[in-house]
């Protein structure tokens, strides 16, 4: 009944019955005989195998259905195009006896199935990975053989997959670890075999949908897309990129069932490389072409088509990115979506890993597919000689999965090399390693050491600190900086080199950003007429730094949308019916020009640039890039962009290198180092702000409020950062300390008095202003009173009045505001030019 | 008129030739490279080769080795096909064949499951001639392409003239001449008209049944060619210009291929997958889009055909040329010989290097002041496309700006990437027209372009846009704004032009002015400007030091006047005009010249912020 379409590509000697490597296909269609008594043409008969298979689920080995595996293929039964280089025995059909003893071995492979099968149980029964720190083995005992509680798992929860880490196997049996990348489509079911008779053994009265299918990932021949070669044919690879794009879902026909119109005698023909062999002849009642296709008799597996590219992290530069075919079978359907739209979380690129098999598959011109019984074709001779590859997808990890509930440091860790680590901790080690790394921080940009070592420890940030138990939620670890100052002070281009050098990376113009393009939209997706949540800059650049350039010229409601996210790090939305709260974990780089397009040294930083005090407490550090004006300065500054212009070819080559190294640096300090405080750090940060208190409170003012405590933290702990250290020490806090007087002292030096006054950024007027203000309005009160009884006066007679009064220089503005402040005690009104006493 | 040479006509042979030989050891790939680049080594070799730019592709043989100047559009996704191969065709002797620089398997039925069979790897460029390169350019390169020894082809007659071009209105006539000559080449003729780039004004769905050839700039025409690298594709960068020397194969079956696999996309499990518009933009049909097998491909440092290949006898001439060049453009401009130093110094200038993210020698020229009524503009770029190897005039009307897709953007349905205008090879020039700007809205369309175009004068790079993320391509463009006032846009510098010549017929003077010049004087001009800015420049100890101690004089008188971003252009200055008189030190007199032309037009430009009163 089932075609002999066994050809014995793997030969065991074992007398057992046991299923063959590539026979879980075939079990299928040993199932198919009992059904024809069914009424062919009812629609409920249209399934999948699984749902085939009648009867009450049974338990044990024999009883439970095989699954049919699609990501293995039955679609490459046939004889293999042989892909290796290697030369094979001509024996090919018995195993050729290698070496000594009985060994056995699947055609083309070194694989002999009782060896395998017993070395991979063995590996099930006996692994363990105290070191473990992957999140699916959360709750597993980590001394006790780990794939045996999966197993455990797997006949509680019931879902029949086993992911099987490939590192593991290769730290345990390095030769079995070989032959499954070698040579999956065989080691693989043999695997499945394995793994089935050992958890029927364990759990004999177990229920399961279908058998249990093993999933290896993570192998360790991982595979930028651009390295995929023609030796990575049929072998098992890992690769990252992005869905691009998924297609529908797709029936695939598995076995074709036919009838004979004549006698309704009914036959299976297995697809075989897409091509079904139509029978010509009825093997009952020898009627040429009777033999009719009845759909919904026929076996299909599910099947979708993903596109995946590259990862823009991956390419070099100048090239456009590789896309590549996955075809996801069965269950692994619709488990990814084209980019944008699993990424409501937050990053502009849902990266997925997958582990998979490579295969390829022979693109034929059509020809010679009709060329099959049915048609012949004329040019039947010629083939298009190219290969059409695609990946077998066997397993999926969503590299982002776990940003919806938290970090995920795991899945964007750069895969560093020891010699790479080790570079990196001998940097690391130097004594001056912090200057180094600002003084490599964009050298095209002269001077500036304060501000370009404020941008370092923002690229490194603080720790991570979580308070939602206490109520506070997340504690911010991220540094944000504002850059104030004449225009052509190379504000642009320090922003343009941060933003080139973080992976994470947005840039955008308060200029042209609204705020729907800073945080998200909701648009309907032009396909599916579905609404989408479309992600704008700083969503997209969650984890990373927004480099907002001309700050000072955003509107007022996109600036607004920035409180929420400067403080809290996420972002509510709230719009056609989606009601979220996004992650917005950014640091916020910003640049603003001063309103009277040069900086007035006479007024405060809130004066000269007009920015809210509100969201200017929110920064860490301000910082204003004044031309400084000095000969000596001047002089080193012209050396500088000379040399700039005419340095030699090797020179670059070298700061290139720094580039990268320093890249490196970040990203190896951000996901592997996190400095906690030390009980001297803690004492050190406490004295400094009591100390910042004290300052101020000489005056009868408030020099500090908690939000700068905060900031020297986050600051020391990116120091500590800096020097790969996972405690936070005085020396971290010293430089804290003195990085963020050096910005305050720029920022918020009160220029009536010359005096560092936090006010200034905190309630955006000075101490000594609001004094003088007050002072003004009760000089200005004095005189009316000394007036008389007057009900009226001339606006203009009283302000000559109060100015000839007063030994201070009044202007028309603090006049006006003293004006202002007695109409706000009810003391009087203004009405155009006179003055109302009430 | 050189004998007919194996190695062109029939370079297959030549490759199977010495694929026998080698017997299948793996040296034969390099045998086949190194064979054909000894081949074009001799001086003139090179021009025996018939170029695809020139010659209508009907008229060249298939499988024949041409030459093709191009930039590369798109690069498609690697693909692994038969380099070795065996067929079960028993009549013949040799069953073992070579697949490498063909598409199609030939000689019976191939055994899949055979030994022999070696899978390699090569990759598939869209080539696209050089965007915008000017009428001169074309002329200069048939002059020196012989007769192609194979055909009865005679260049003279029946090459589709870049005049055409021009004359857009009596195009369709000309070519109806053309294609009553071609009724004996079948129906290639018709499908040869869709070659014309579809405007990109069109709406964005490219899909149409007529095909789009993706050319960057809207009203091109010419050859697209599918260029398949067999060696080192790494090396080669989107927008490169290259000189590819391949095999040309225009098999009518791959066409064949593409159309039936339409039909039976259906029923084969492999290809279901790739959609219609995918197909039709990766295997298009050859009598379009021909495949050309790389051999050997040079890089192209420019697309100037008149630059000699030794430089030393050109340098003596500089200065004079320049003096000339100058009074010319003086002329051009209506007499302000200070917009034309400065035009001369726009025209030599090329981004040479990088500092992380800041380009060097960039020298985007804002000539304000351009009246608005006249077709002035109009006739100032006819005068540049006639100096400058390749260019593209991009006039900001407010359609334009809204409409017109400039950036390039991934299209993921077709999986290619769809062109824009911005999408330019390097030192092309482009002349933005800002006085054809008027009032009005511009939409995102709009906001997006003017931002594109901000990046590109700023920083020479265009962000390419692939749905998912943004892809920055750096890119080395000289950018000219014309415009009333003060541009929009930023520039590097801004001259006011100051007409003293105010003829009372301006098109007749200004084409008078441009019919005075020989098209000898034309080509010396060009050939000028070319080698200007290819020389080195260095910048000795002792100048960086007085350069220095200027600075910080300069400061010293008045802080204001002179920033640091005043001294970067002031040195960007100083390397042209040091370069564009055939000096490739600073001397201190040229440092002096620069200071003072840079004074000049300062004051100009103060004097006009005057007149206009305040002026941002």
């Amino acid at each position: 009944l089932s075609p002999p379409s066994q050809r014995s590509r793997a030969h065991d000697t074992s007398t057992e019955l046991q299923p063959m490597p590539t026979s879980p296909a075939m079990d299928v269609s040993l199932f198919s005989s009992p059904m024809s008594e069914v009424d062919a043409s009812s629609p409920l008969m249209y399934g999948t195998p699984s749902s085939r298979v009648e009867g009450t689920p049974r338990s044990g080995i024999r009883g439970t259905p095989a699954r049919q595996r699609a990501d293995l293929g039955s679609v490459r039964k046939a004889p293999q195009v042989d892909m290796h280089s290697e030369p094979v025995s001509e024996n090919a059909v018995a195993g050729s006896e290698q070496g000594a003893g009985q060994r056995l071995v699947i055609w083309g492979t070194d694989v002999n199935v009782g060896t395998c099968k017993e070395k991979f149980q063995r590996f099930l029964q006996q692994f363990t990975d105290p070191s473990s720190r992957e999140e699916e083995n959360a709750g597993l005992d980590l001394n006790e053989p780990l794939y045996m509680q999966k197993l455990d798992e797997i006949s509680v929860v019931g879902e029949p997959v086993l992911n099987v880490n490939c590192s593991h196997i290769q730290t345990f049996d390095a030769d079995l670890y070989r032959q499954l990348i070698c040579y999956p489509q065989e080691v693989i079911p043999t695997f499945d075999m394995a793994v089935n008779e050992l958890f029927f053994d364990r759990f004999p009265d177990s229920v399961l949908e279908h058998q249990i299918q093993v999933r290896p990932y993570s192998a360790l021949k991982t595979r930028n897309m651009r390295a995929l070669n023609p030796e990575d044919i049929d072998q098992l690879i890992t690769i990252s990129g992005m869905v691009i794009r998924t297609s529908q879902l797709i029936p695939e026909m598995q076995e074709a069932f036919f009838r004979c119109q004549v006698c309704a005698f009914n036959t299976r023909v297995e697809v075989d490389r897409g091509r079904i062999a139509e029978p010509a002849v009825c093997r009952n009642c020898n009627t040429t072409h009777s033999m009719a296709l009845m759909h919904n008799r026929s076996a299909f597996s599910d099947k979708q088509m993903i596109k995946l590219q590259e990862s823009p992290e991956d390419m070099p530069a100048g090239q456009t990115p590789h896309t590549t075919v996955v075809y996801a079978h069965n269950d692994l359907v619709d488990k990814v979506q084209p980019g944008d739209r699993i990424n409501i979380t937050g990053t502009t690129c849902s990266s997925s890993k997958l582990w998979s098999r490579h295969t390829a598959c022979l693109l034929f011109s059509s020809g010679i597919y009709r060329a099959a019984p049915m048609r012949l074709n004329p040019r039947q001779s010629q083939v298009k000689s190219v290969y059409k590859t695609h990946i077998d997808a066997i397993h999926f990890r969503k590299t982002d999965e776990k940003r919806l509930h938290g970090l995920d440091e795991d899945g964007e860790q750069k895969l560093f090399t020891k010699e790479r680590v080790a570079v990196l901790k001998e940097l690391a080690a130097k004594p001056d390693v912090y200057e180094r790394l600002s003084s490599a921080l964009a050298p095209s940009i002269y001077e500036h050491e304060d501000i370009k070592k404020g941008i370092l420890l923002q690229l490194f940030g603080g720790t991570r600190k979580d308070f939602t138990q206490t109520g506070r939620g997340n504690f911010r670890a991220e540094v944000n900086i504002l850059l104030c100052g004449d225009p052509g002070t190379s504000k642009s281009q320090l922003l343009q080199y941060v933003y080139n050098l973080v992976p994470r990376g947005q840039y955008t113009s308060g200029k042209g950003s609204s705020a729907v393009g800073l945080t998200a939209y909701v648009m309907k997706d032009p396909e599916t007429r579905q609404l989408v949540l479309q992600t704008g800059a700083l969503v997209l650049s969650d984890n990373g730094i927004c480099c907002i350039d001309e700050f000072d010229k955003m509107s007022d409601s996109t600036r607004s949308v920035l409180h929420e996210v400067m403080e809290q790090q996420t972002l509510s939305i709230a719009k056609a019916g989606i009601i979220c709260q996004l992650n917005a974990r950014t640091s916020v780089l910003a640049a603003a020009n001063p309103v009277e397009s040069q900086w007035n040294p006479k007024k405060t930083t809130i004066e000269n640039i007009q920015l809210p005090h509100t969201l200017l407490s929110r920064f860490d550090l301000i910082f204003l890039m004044l031309d400084p004006q000095d000969e000596a300065y001047d002089r080193r500054l012209a050396h500088h962009l000379v040399s700039l212009y005419y340095q030699s070819e090797e020179q670059i080559e070298e700061e290139h290198l720094d580039m990268a190294v320093l890249k490196d640096y970040i990203a190896f300090a951000r996901t592997s180092v996190h400095p906690r405080l030390s009980e001297e750090a803690s004492q050190a940060l406490i004295e400094a702000y009591v100390d910042m208190r004290k300052i101020g409170s000489g005056r009868g003012m408030v020099s500090a409020y908690p939000r700068q405590l905060e900031s020297l933290i986050r600051l020391a702990e990116a120091h500590a950062k800096v020097r790969f250290s996972s405690k936070v020490e005085s020396i971290d806090v010293e430089e804290a300390k003195r990085l963020h007087r050096e910005a305050l002292k720029q920022s918020a030096t009160d220029p009536r008095t010359g005096f560092v006054d936090i006010s200034i950024l905190t309630t955006g007027m000075s101490a000594t202003a609001r004094k003088r203000k007050e002072e003004v309005a009760q000089a200005l009160k004095k005189l009316i009173q000394s007036k008389g009884k007057t009900p009226a006066m001339k606006y203009q007679q009283l302000f000559d009045d109060l100015r000839g009064q007063s030994e201070a220089a009044i202007t028309k503005d603090m006049f006006d505001e003293a004006l202002r402040a007695l109409a706000d005690e009810d003391y009087l009104t203004v009405t155009g030019k006179t003055v109302r006493l009430l | 008129m050189p004998t007919v040479h194996d190695w062109i006509s029939d370079p297959l042979g030549v490759v199977e030739g010495l694929f026998a030989q080698s017997n299948t050891c793996p040296d034969w790939e390099k045998k086949v490279v190194e064979y054909f680049k000894e081949k074009l080594k001799p001086n003139d070799a090179h021009t025996w080769v018939p170029s695809l730019n020139d010659v209508p592709l009907h008229y060249l043989k298939p499988n024949s080795l041409v030459k093709f100047r191009c930039m590369v559009q798109d690069m498609f996704d690697p693909e692994f096909f038969m380099g070795v191969y065996e067929t079960n065709d028993p009549t013949l002797d040799s069953k073992v064949k070579c697949g490498k620089y063909k598409d199609i398997t030939e000689g019976g039925q191939v055994d899949f499951n055979s030994r022999n069979t070696v899978t390699s790897e090569r990759q598939t460029f869209y080539c696209v001639p050089i965007p915008g390169e000017s009428q001169w350019n074309s002329y200069a390169g048939t002059s020196q392409a012989r007769v192609v020894p194979s055909t009865s082809y005679v260049p003279n007659r029946h090459k589709r003239s870049y005049e055409e071009d021009d004359e857009m209105d009596t195009q369709p006539q000309q070519m109806k001449g053309i294609k009553n000559d071609l009724q004996s080449h079948g129906n290639i003729e018709p499908k040869r008209q869709e070659t014309e780039a579809p405007s990109h004004d069109s709406s964005p769905s490219h899909c149409t049944s007529s095909l789009d050839l993706n050319f960057p700039l809207p009203g091109e025409k010419g050859p697209a060619c599918l260029v398949k690298v067999y060696e080192d594709w790494d090396g080669f960068k989107l927008n490169d210009m290259l000189e590819v020397f391949g095999i040309l194969s225009v098999d009518p079956a791959l066409s064949v291929i593409a159309d039936e696999r339409e039909a039976s996309s259906l029923l084969h499990p492999t290809e279901g997958m790739e959609t219609v518009e995918e197909q039709r933009v990766h295997s298009p049909p050859a009598s379009l889009v021909p495949r050309l097998h790389m051999l050997y491909a040079q890089p192209l440092v420019h697309n100037n055909p008149l630059l000699p290949s030794n430089l030393s006898s050109v340098l003596g001439e500089l200065a004079s040329i320049r003096a000339e060049l100058l009074t010319y453009l003086t002329h051009v401009l209506l007499g302000d010989s200070l917009a034309a130093e400065y035009l001369i110094l726009h025209l030599i200038s090329n981004v040479y290097s990088r500092r992380d993210v800041l380009p060097l020698g960039k020298f985007t020229l804002n000539l304000s002041g351009c009246p608005h009524s006249s077709p002035y503009t109009e006739h100032l770029y006819k005068v540049i496309q006639q100096l400058v190897p390749s260019s593209y005039r991009l006039c900001m009307s407010l359609h334009n700006m809204n409409n017109q897709r400039m950036v390039p953007r991934k299209d993921y349905t077709a999986n290619r990437l769809v062109s824009g205008t911005l999408q330019l090879a390097n030192n092309t020039s482009l002349f933005l027209d800002e006085t054809q700007l008027e009032q009005g809205q511009l939409d995102a369309t709009g906001v997006r372009n003017i931002t594109a175009l901000g990046n590109l004068i700023t920083w020479q790079k265009v962000d390419y846009d692939f749905n998912y993320h943004q892809m920055e391509f750096s890119c080395n463009i000289n950018v000219l704004i014309t415009s009333e006032g003060r541009s929009l846009l930023p520039s590097d510098c801004q001259v006011h032009l100051r007409p003293t010549l105010n003829p009372p017929n301006l098109e007749e003077y200004l084409s008078a002015v441009q019919v005075a010049q020989v098209p000898s004087q034309l080509n010396k001009y060009r050939i000028y400007l070319s080698v200007a800015r290819a020389l080195n420049y260095t910048i000795s100890d002792e100048i960086t030091k007085a350069v220095e101690e200027d600075f910080v004089e300069m400061r010293k008188d008045d802080p204001q006047s002179m920033s640091a971003e005043d001294l970067h252009r002031l040195l960007v200055v100083a390397r042209l005009l040091s370069l564009s008189n055939g000096q490739n030190t600073l001397s201190r007199d040229g440092w002096m010249k620069a200071k003072q032309l840079e004074a000049l037009r300062m004051s100009r430009t103060q004097q006009q912020k005057c007149v206009n009163g305040n002026e941002p």
